[in-house]
């Protein structure tokens, strides 16, 4: 096995795919001559050809038309992002006409739509976003958010093969700073699984995404036993094993970068409630970034986005609780 | 006070682990003048039996819980409104005549009179303990009370590993029947007493059924949860109580005429019983998990009938080794009456070290209690009977007296106290009860 960053997981996954499969296409802007906004598509213009990398107008409009478009007509088109914030450009079409097709008339819309997300280097609010719950709320969309390269591969190749439109949503900070094996040959990493990131017995952390991280640092800071479950899909998710934590650990810290109020991380949270009330022996503890937009500033940054120092202190307040 | 108007009477928290109470008798009617404090009703719990004064005066405007019923803590049982008529129109009821008004007690978190060890600290005062969801749900399939768990948690709370590490070391736990799907019910309340697993027979030819009583619910508990506790085992002495006679009948007429105290057998037995107890802390101890607990005090409890059979309960008199004959008399009696008057708060039943039964006014002769948990040991007195005694007299020469003579019995947990403890402690009580003169007594 070779050891790759996480971005070159990706990129591996989607070369794997595309020379599989010759309905898989990737469109954006700039991912062709210049190799993707962050490079994950390198190459792939001189590999594939401009037919099968193209390089888009700039309007996210166009690229998630004609993305829905060629999946509707049956191709596999994997469209880019160059910045999940610019999403928001696209909404009609991914929330009136994709997500909605399926249902409406039948027809799969099988596209993935690669959405570089995440903060953690001073982007300011139009290049930081984890807008996840946003799209994780239309019926209809699936948001894939992997935390390691083994899983970012693996679930390139499985929301390609997926007939439903998918979100995924590549942590821009894990990008070069995170490595590990990944196995060479094609693999999928079935969407809606939890990964156990870390066993314990006292407190659970749920989470994904870049968070996963930063529970790992905060876990070694305590005095006890935590566990770390990395969602790794927040549509579908792993309630069995969220569920399955809780039961075990009886308290739970739920952690996301996004922010706080209709995050993801509220829905987790109102399901523990629910269905594992009887086995709480703490109340249920949210940590996410405040209702702001996300700050330029390093230092206010640094103060947005939930550090190890606020993992620490409410994984300690659990433990003491 | 002056009358008011809509005032609530609820059922009130006689205890932190009372959760439900019994209404035994409405002492008035809809319609019914009431002053303030004036007795309103009467209430049995498993606790305790007590009154339930008026938070004010006023006419009783409605009973919405009949004699007879069972009602959660906190449940409203009446109103009272104004005198005459509702014509005048105050606002709101006076500040001071809440519905905690209607309870007899400061409702202070007393400990449960079964177990010693402090309760679980209350939380922001409102005499609850907070218990989370999973504590409740463990206490409910092991039948534990969580206020006898000792908890590390934020203030003195019941953590699921504190309660966790109580099952292990062997709590007293009745074997939960197969518990109902615990619901969790309102956190700092008792485990719900198991269901019946099969569904309830109903009333045969012949049979008449009636409800139990939160006493005798509390007392069905208590029993079982004892006998599934402790070893029991239980040693008798027979004891010539001649002498003690001839002391008491001479006692009597002094302290009636002194103090209007009547210097009963127990008294004197429980005065010489404390005096033993001092040289056998295991039989005034307590097994706590795989400690053993000891004391430099003795709180002394007593099994007192309530009338008409409707139960049992052992008040406690504090601090006993301080008391001498007169002080012991005083305090039995004073238990007695107001166990009988419904006067005990819940103080009064909790924090026993050792218990005395006294059986022995019907007659009987021997008996086998069933012990007080936590408590080691309980002592039983019998009737004291005329019988013919074989004495040795002071040349060495046996012959046949009449005696008084009174078994006394002491059933003691075998895990804690070996035979030959009971047998000693038996024998240095009797030899009290034979030899000590009236100084003895007084001292």
């Amino acid at each position: 096995m070779a050891e790759l960053s996480y971005l070159q997981a990706i990129s591996d996954g989607l070369r794997q795919e595309m020379r599989r499969d010759k309905r898989v296409f990737v469109l954006g802007e700039d991912v062709g001559v210049y190799g993707g906004a962050f490079k994950v598509t390198l190459g792939f213009q001189e590999e594939f050809g401009p037919w099968r990398v193209i390089d888009m107008p700039l309007s996210e409009t166009a690229i998630l038309a004609g993305a829905t478009g060629s999946a509707l007509m049956g191709m596999r088109p994997v469209a880019e992002m160059q910045f999940a914030d610019f999403v928001s450009c696209g909404w009609d079409h991914l929330v009136t006409v994709a997500a909605k097709q399926r249902w409406r008339a039948g027809t799969p819309v099988p596209f993935v739509l690669r959405l570089p997300s995440g903060g953690g280097f001073s982007g300011g609010p139009f290049h930081s976003q984890n807008p996840e719950s946003s799209f994780a709320h239309i019926p209809g969309l699936k948001c894939v958010c992997p935390a390691t390269p083994e899983d970012a591969k693996g679930l390139i190749i499985a929301s390609i093969e997926d007939p439903n439109p998918v979100l995924f949503f590549e942590h821009k900070h894990l990008y070069r700073r995170i490595k590990g094996e990944v196995p060479e040959e094609r693999y999928v990493t079935p969407i809606g699984k939890a990964r156990l990131h870390a066993a314990g017995d006292d407190v659970s952390v749920i989470t994904w995404g870049a968070m996963v991280y930063t529970a790992e640092e905060a876990a070694k800071l305590v005095d006890a036993s935590v566990e770390i479950l990395d969602l790794r899909s927040v549509m579908p998710w792993d309630r069995d094993a969220v569920l399955e934590s809780v039961r075990k650990t009886s308290k739970v810290l739920v952690l996301h970068e996004d922010t706080r109020t209709g995050g993801f991380g509220a829905e987790i949270a109102a399901t523990i409630a629910e269905e594992a009330f009887e086995h709480l022996d703490a109340p249920v503890r949210r940590l996410a970034a405040p209702d702001s937009p996300v700050p330029f500033s390093p230092v206010l940054e640094k103060a947005f986005i939930p550090q190890v120092d606020d993992v620490v202190a409410a994984l300690k307040e659990l433990i003491e609780y | 006070m002056a009358s008011t108007t809509g005032l609530e009477v609820v059922m009130p928290q006689m205890g932190v682990s009372v959760s439900e109470g019994t209404i035994t008798r409405w002492l008035k009617r809809v319609g019914d003048p009431v002053a303030a404090d004036e007795t309103l009703l009467e209430i049995s719990t498993d606790k305790v039996d007590t009154e339930v004064p008026s938070p004010g005066s006023g006419v009783v405007t409605e009973i919405l819980v009949q004699e007879g019923e069972t009602v959660a803590v906190g449940t409203l049982l009446a109103r009272i409104g104004a005198e005459g008529a509702a014509a005048e129109r105050e606002p709101e009821p006076e500040p001071e005549p809440g519905p905690a008004a209607a309870q007899p007690e400061p409702a202070a978190p007393a400990p449960e009179p079964e177990r010693a060890p402090a309760p679980a600290a209350a939380a922001a005062g409102n005499g609850k303990a907070f218990v989370s969801p999973v504590v409740a749900r463990i206490a409910a399939e092991h039948g534990i009370d969580p206020a006898q768990v000792p908890g590390t948690g934020t203030g003195g709370r019941v953590t699921k590993k504190d309660i966790q590490a109580y099952i292990e070391q062997g709590a007293p736990a009745a074997p939960a029947a197969p518990a109902a799907p615990a619901a969790p019910a309102s956190a700092a309340a008792p485990p719900p007493p198991a269901a019946p697993a099969a569904p309830l027979r109903p009333a045969g030819e012949g049979e008449t059924i009636e409800p139990m009583s939160a006493m005798r619910r509390g007392i069905a508990d208590h029993m079982r949860r004892s006998l599934d506790t402790s070893a029991h085992v239980t040693s008798a002495i027979e004891v010539d109580l001649s002498r003690l006679v001839t002391i008491r009948e001479k006692l009597k007429k002094e302290y009636g005429a002194a103090y209007g105290v009547n210097p009963t057998y127990l008294a004197f037995v429980a005065r010489a019983t404390v005096e033993t107890l001092r040289d056998y802390p295991y039989v005034n101890g307590e097994l706590r998990g795989d400690q053993i607990v000891t004391r430099n005090y003795v709180n002394l409890g007593f099994a007192v009938e309530l009338a008409e059979g409707r139960g049992l309960i052992v008040p406690v008199v504090k601090n006993a080794e301080t008391l001498n004959l007169l002080g012991m008399a005083r305090g039995i009696a004073d238990v007695a009456r107001r166990a009988r008057d419904k006067q005990l708060t819940p103080d009064d039943v909790a924090g026993g070290t050792f218990t005395i039964t006294n059986p022995g006014g019907y007659g009987t002769f021997h008996g086998t209690p069933v012990i007080s948990q936590p408590q080691a040991a309980i002592l039983g007195t019998y009737a004291i009977v005329k019988r013919p005694w074989v004495i040795t007299d002071d040349n060495g020469a046996d012959a046949i007296a009449i005696r008084s003579i009174m078994n006394v019995t002491l059933t003691y947990d075998h895990r804690l106290i070996d035979g030959a403890l009971a047998g000693r402690f038996l024998r240095d009580l009797r030899e009290r009860l034979e030899s000590w003169g009236e100084s003895d007594y007084q001292a």
